[in-house]
């Protein structure tokens, strides 16, 4: 439970408490209830409404948010999950597979952080490793086969930093992946569902369209890995989360996002399937945006779309 | 445990990183890596590789164009793009200060330059990259210029070569840099649809972002001896793993062991190893102008080669001469 949320967790106990001792007698305790959840929403509401980058990245990082196997169970029907990069080894901190969104089959892929220390530690909390990029970028190939559309889920604080990794070549990995996805001769939609840290979320990132949930962030490195940079102290990373615009409506504003998915007020862990359905109406409409582009043109625009981020000036 | 536990550990526990080695800069005067004596010349005259021990300092942008260029072939491109500060940023120093204070120091307008130049005369895109500057770092000028010269050479049917030297994506700029590894990793999957051929040489230090997106894609990866070269720097991974690294790790010879990069050369060898690379894979049908192509037939130095060939038939004829001689 985050500090923010505390206060509204007890009197929503409370408010339980009472509904359950009223059960009996409605009419008794009708005035004290309708006041208990009076006051629950407007704690909520300024709780809630305006929350900082650092807040935001709190949520993002919720022990009950919904994580990408359950947006996968949520959205989809027939996953069949398939495992390894035939290079290496199976990656538990990527996974994937065909599976059904409203009857159109699609390839799902997703870095997944465990949920519970034996999850986590088997997922390495997120943090792939480079055959997870090359698992990913494996089903990715298979999709463009059977003309599947993508849908990739982002949720990572980074690539693994560790000696296996640079030696199998991590960077490599990444660069791949994102020459590859450019060039993908099929539909990608990408959805930061949490964190979305450095290349080792951008290695899932490129795509036709580029979504993130409304409590998401997206960012060059973690605001922990800035302070401790930038700023030499790995206390002060509420100031670099609020310094490297990182949130979803600064990166719409920058063009950088496509849309923002909403999240019921608090966080996706207050309505996990409420977040899952907003999420999938957005994908099924995009998804049928995508699928009367034809393959060329719709590379050309991948292309433009990557081609235009950046800002400077231009003397003469 | 997430990247914010590693990062609250005590920083002590990393190894102290090497010392910063002084550049040797007197007439004679004494190498920080082997201690001894050398000669400026001779320093110089190896493009700053110390003649005794053979360490690496790092060059300028400006030296290793030199470097590499046949002399004043070089025509900068996009020289005139510069920074802006999208996010407003300020940690302990405003961006705008670092960009003035690292313009200062270097001269150059960004992290990376980049040009037209002739390398033993054959025209490439050429892009240099200068960790002198917010330890080149990738923001969206090094993106764009990047981007602008691979689209060059694409368009041109020119070889293009990179030179890295980053400390990876430029923190300052936040997603906007993120992004420019994506936009140049897309350019170059479009270099490579046209068939023209990528060289990169990683230097001391390449690492993060730029490791992981444009420097990593080429066709054929030429390390310097001991540069470092990662994705992530070696306090991190110490942090992570609370251990300390081998020895050797991270090192050019470390990644062409691990099958990462094509080859280490030394520093004065580069440039024709990647001229005699594009004369091996670039046949002269390739290039775009049939005329042009046919003026580069008839000017090929045929003499030099028959020659050779008449002196090796010279020796082998003296040799059986010889061998009859001594029957």
């Amino acid at each position: 439970m985050l500090d923010i949320e505390r206060p509204i967790v007890e009197l929503e106990k409370r408010l339980e408490d009472l509904k359950r001792l009223a059960k009996d007698r409605p009419d008794m305790f009708d005035s004290e209830i309708k006041l208990l959840e009076k006051n629950v929403a407007e704690l909520k509401e300024k709780t809630f409404r305006d929350l900082s980058a650092w807040q935001k990245v709190q949520i993002a990082r919720h022990p009950d948010r919904p994580l990408a196997r359950d947006f996968i169970e949520m959205m989809f029907t027939g996953f069949i999950e398939v495992h390894g990069d035939r290079l290496f080894s199976d990656d538990p901190a990527v996974i994937g597979g065909p599976a059904n969104l409203k009857k159109q089959p699609v390839m799902v892929i997703g870095e997944q952080k465990g949920r519970g220390t034996k999850e986590r530690v088997k997922c390495n909390f997120g943090m792939p490793h480079p055959e997870g990029y090359r698992k990913a970028l494996r089903l990715m190939k298979m999709a463009e086969k059977f003309s599947l559309p993508v849908i990739s889920l982002i949720d990572t604080q980074g690539a693994y930093p560790g000696i296996g990794a640079e030696e199998r070549g991590q960077a490599w990995a990444i660069a791949e992946n994102l020459r590859e996805m450019s060039a993908l001769k099929t539909p990608i939609i990408c959805v930061d569902i949490g964190e979305g840290a450095s290349g080792g979320a951008l290695a899932m990132g490129v795509g036709d369209r580029i979504y993130m949930l409304e409590n998401a962030y997206f960012s060059v490195i973690t605001p922990e890995g800035c302070a401790s940079i930038l700023y030499k102290d790995p206390g002060r990373a509420e100031e670099a989360a609020e310094s490297l615009k990182m949130t979803a409506d600064s990166l719409l504003r920058f063009g950088i996002i496509d849309g923002i998915i909403p999240e019921p007020l608090g966080g996706a862990h207050r309505g996990d399937q409420e977040t899952a359905d907003n999420l999938k109406k957005v994908l099924i409409k995009s998804m049928e945006e995508l699928r009367d582009i034809e393959i060329s043109e719709l590379l050309d625009q991948r292309y433009e779309r990557l081609r235009k981020i950046g800002v400077y000036e231009e003397g003469s | 445990m997430g990247i914010k536990d590693i990062l609250d550990l005590k920083q002590t526990k990393a190894e102290e990183p090497p010392k910063k080695k002084g550049v040797p800069k007197g007439i004679w005067s004494k190498c920080a890596a082997c201690n001894k004596t050398i000669y400026q010349k001779d320093f110089l005259k190896n493009l700053k590789v110390c003649p005794e021990c053979g360490f690496h300092y790092q060059l300028s942008a400006r030296e290793r164009l030199d470097s590499l260029v046949d002399p004043g072939t070089f025509e900068e491109t996009n020289s005139v793009l510069l920074a802006d500060d999208p996010l407003k940023f300020k940690a302990n120093k405003t961006y705008r200060e670092s960009l003035d204070q690292s313009k200062e120091k270097t001269a150059l307008p960004e992290a990376v330059v980049t040009g037209w130049s002739k390398i033993n005369g054959r025209l490439v895109m050429l892009g240099v990259m200068d960790f002198h500057f917010i330890g080149g770092t990738m923001g969206s000028v090094v993106g764009e210029k990047i981007t602008r010269a691979v689209e060059n050479a694409t368009e041109a049917e020119t070889p293009l070569i990179i030179v890295a030297a980053s400390g990876g994506a430029r923190m300052q700029e936040g997603m906007f840099s993120l992004m420019q590894m994506a936009k140049t990793s897309a350019a170059i999957a479009r270099l490579g649809k046209n068939r023209m051929p990528y060289i990169t040489v990683l230097t001391h230090p390449t690492t993060g972002g730029v490791t992981a997106s444009f420097a990593s894609l080429a066709d054929v990866i030429i390390g310097e001896p001991g540069a470092m070269i990662g994705f992530t720097g070696p306090r991190v991974i110490e942090q992570t793993i609370k251990q300390r690294l081998p020895e050797g790790f991270q090192t050019a010879e470390f990644m062409l062991e691990h099958g990462m990069i094509d080859m280490v050369i030394e520093r004065p060898k580069i440039k024709n190893t990647i001229s005699d690379y594009l004369d091996m894979v670039l046949p002269v049908s390739k290039k775009k102008d049939t005329k042009e192509a046919i003026k580069d037939i008839m000017n090929r130095p045929l003499l030099d080669d028959v020659n050779n060939i008449n002196k090796r038939i010279q020796k082998g004829i003296s040799k059986i001469q010889e061998k009859v001689k001594g029957d």
